[in-house]
């Protein structure tokens, strides 16, 4: 792995989570009928600071979750992935406008599993999509509603996020795949 | 991914295999708690319950495991198959291979008979209990309790009390037991212990762990294994074996009384500790071992067949 180019620093992530933050409060017209879902595992902590912002804005409680899509990916069987993290939605999503959140959109897989276990929890009024990063090369028809930055990527590179949640530090890097 | 295409015993599992199963069942127990108790995970696999022996929660936790990971799963009952025409079990197992079965759950009243089979067909098997050999699933699920009892297994004490040389659930945990690290006294009259017991810590009374214990597991008289002569009596039995009120009440603080079931009133625990509630009643773990047995068996299904 070679690192290529340092694309966001501490900074800049906090002040995209912010922006962010605001789109979704302005396209719901208000933070009453938002939850928050993080994908595990780095779309759990920046849906638990969206979810602060928004709550520190408005003054009211914002519920956020964090969900694992180990058991519904289209590649068990493949390539198994053994540890599944922990699947935590412990709110009511009926009617809800639901966040969806997660670090790097990629091909779509992710968030095509994601929507198939925010369905067994009951039936929202929509899901929006917010990602930290966009980087192309999508093999399924997925768009995010609220995007931090994009990223044209080539196949071979790849996207490391690091945050202080889960890594210490606040960074976005585009490696070289070794 | 399991190093192994079978649970048969607990002694060929690996340290790694135990935690990684451990660590999943967590995941699976979150399923559990859902309004919508189903996954996608394991669609279009095939799992078949064959069971010679009679079970209520093993066959059923199997069954709803498997349902809750969206597996397709059969029953396979003996008693009104082609068994009953003269079919022998290799010939029955040829059939079920035929069909494409993707891996077989088999209980079996004579030790080995799991291995046999495991031997001939090509496909992953689970022991749900053989004979008097061994019930690797039990032991796991009982292992998983402990660590969400205790969120450890290093120096736990732990005394296993009742007929050692008959029960398979004793076999399989006092293995998987030791191999974690916990300190386990056996608490059994000589006769129902194996001719060699060297090497185990063995007591005679339930009284002389009782305050030390931080777990004391009451395996289940196996009555239909008494082919020799049954224990004296169940006064003796009560005696000397027994979890009654009085030695409930001596126990220590945060300790446990687990059963693998189905228990036998009266003889390894008395109706009253069995119907107690309040403080006390939070140290007997009866229902959270079969709460946590889909959660765990789950886990084994996903990882053996995901």
């Amino acid at each position: 792995m070679i690192e290529k180019a340092h694309i966001l620093n501490e900074d800049d992530i906090d002040r995209i989570i912010r922006r962010i933050s605001h789109e979704i409060l302005e396209r719901n017209k208000g933070p009453e009928s938002l939850v928050f879902i993080g994908i595990q595992k780095r779309g759990v902590p920046l849906a638990d600071r969206i979810a602060k912002n928004i709550e520190k804005f408005e003054g009211i409680e914002i519920k956020a979750g964090k969900l694992d899509i180990t058991f519904y990916r289209d590649d068990i069987g493949q390539n198994i992935k053994p540890n599944a993290r922990i699947t935590d939605i412990s709110f009511d999503i009926e009617g809800k406008n639901v966040i969806l959140v997660d670090d790097v959109l990629y091909t779509g897989r992710t968030v095509r599993a994601a929507l198939d276990a925010i369905i067994d929890f009951g039936r929202p009024r929509s899901i929006q999509l917010a990602v930290l990063i966009d980087r192309g090369h999508r093999e399924f028809p997925v768009r995010a509603d609220y995007v931090g930055k994009n990223l044209p990527t080539s196949i071979n590179e790849s996207i490391e996020v690091k945050l202080k949640e889960t890594d210490g530090l606040d960074s976005v890097t585009v490696v070289e795949k070794g | 991914m399991l190093n192994k295409k079978s649970i048969l015993d607990t002694d060929s599992l690996s340290l790694e295999d135990i935690k990684l199963i451990l660590s999943n069942a967590d995941s699976f127990l979150e399923i559990s708690r859902r309004d919508v108790k189903k996954v996608p995970t394991l669609r279009g696999k095939t799992v078949i319950n064959m069971f010679f022996e009679s079970s209520t929660r093993t066959r059923t936790s199997f069954e709803i495991a498997a349902k809750r990971l969206s597996a397709d799963i059969i029953n396979f009952s003996p008693s009104t198959s082609s068994l009953k025409k003269g079919e022998s079990i290799i010939d029955t197992l040829k059939t079920i291979i035929s069909m494409k079965v993707d891996l077989i759950v088999i209980r079996h009243s004579d030790s080995g008979t799991v291995k046999m089979v495991d031997r001939f067909v090509g496909i992953p098997v689970i022991n749900a209990g053989d004979g008097k050999y061994q019930h690797p699933t039990q032991a796991l699920l009982d292992l998983y309790t402990i660590k969400k009892r205790f969120g450890k297994f290093e120096g736990l004490k732990v005394a296993i009390v009742g007929d050692f040389l008959d029960s398979r659930v004793a076999r399989s945990n006092m293995n998987l037991f030791e191999k974690m690290g916990m300190d386990v006294t056996i608490v059994s009259p000589t006769m129902f212990l194996p001719e060699d017991f060297s090497g185990m810590k063995v007591k005679h009374c339930i009284d002389d762990v009782i305050e030390d214990a931080d777990i004391v597991y009451m395996l289940r008289m196996q009555l239909e294994r008494q082919d020799r002569k049954f224990y004296p009596s169940v006064m003796e039995y009560n005696r000397f074996l027994t979890m009654d009120m009085e030695r409930l009440k001596r126990m220590k603080h945060g300790s446990i009384v687990m059963h693998p079931g189905p228990v036998n009133r009266g003889i390894e625990i008395t109706d009253e500790v069995m119907d107690t509630s309040g403080e006390l009643a939070e140290k007997i773990v009866i229902e959270e071992q079969v709460t946590f047995g889909v959660a765990v068996r789950m886990a084994i299904l996903y990882l053996m067949l995901g």
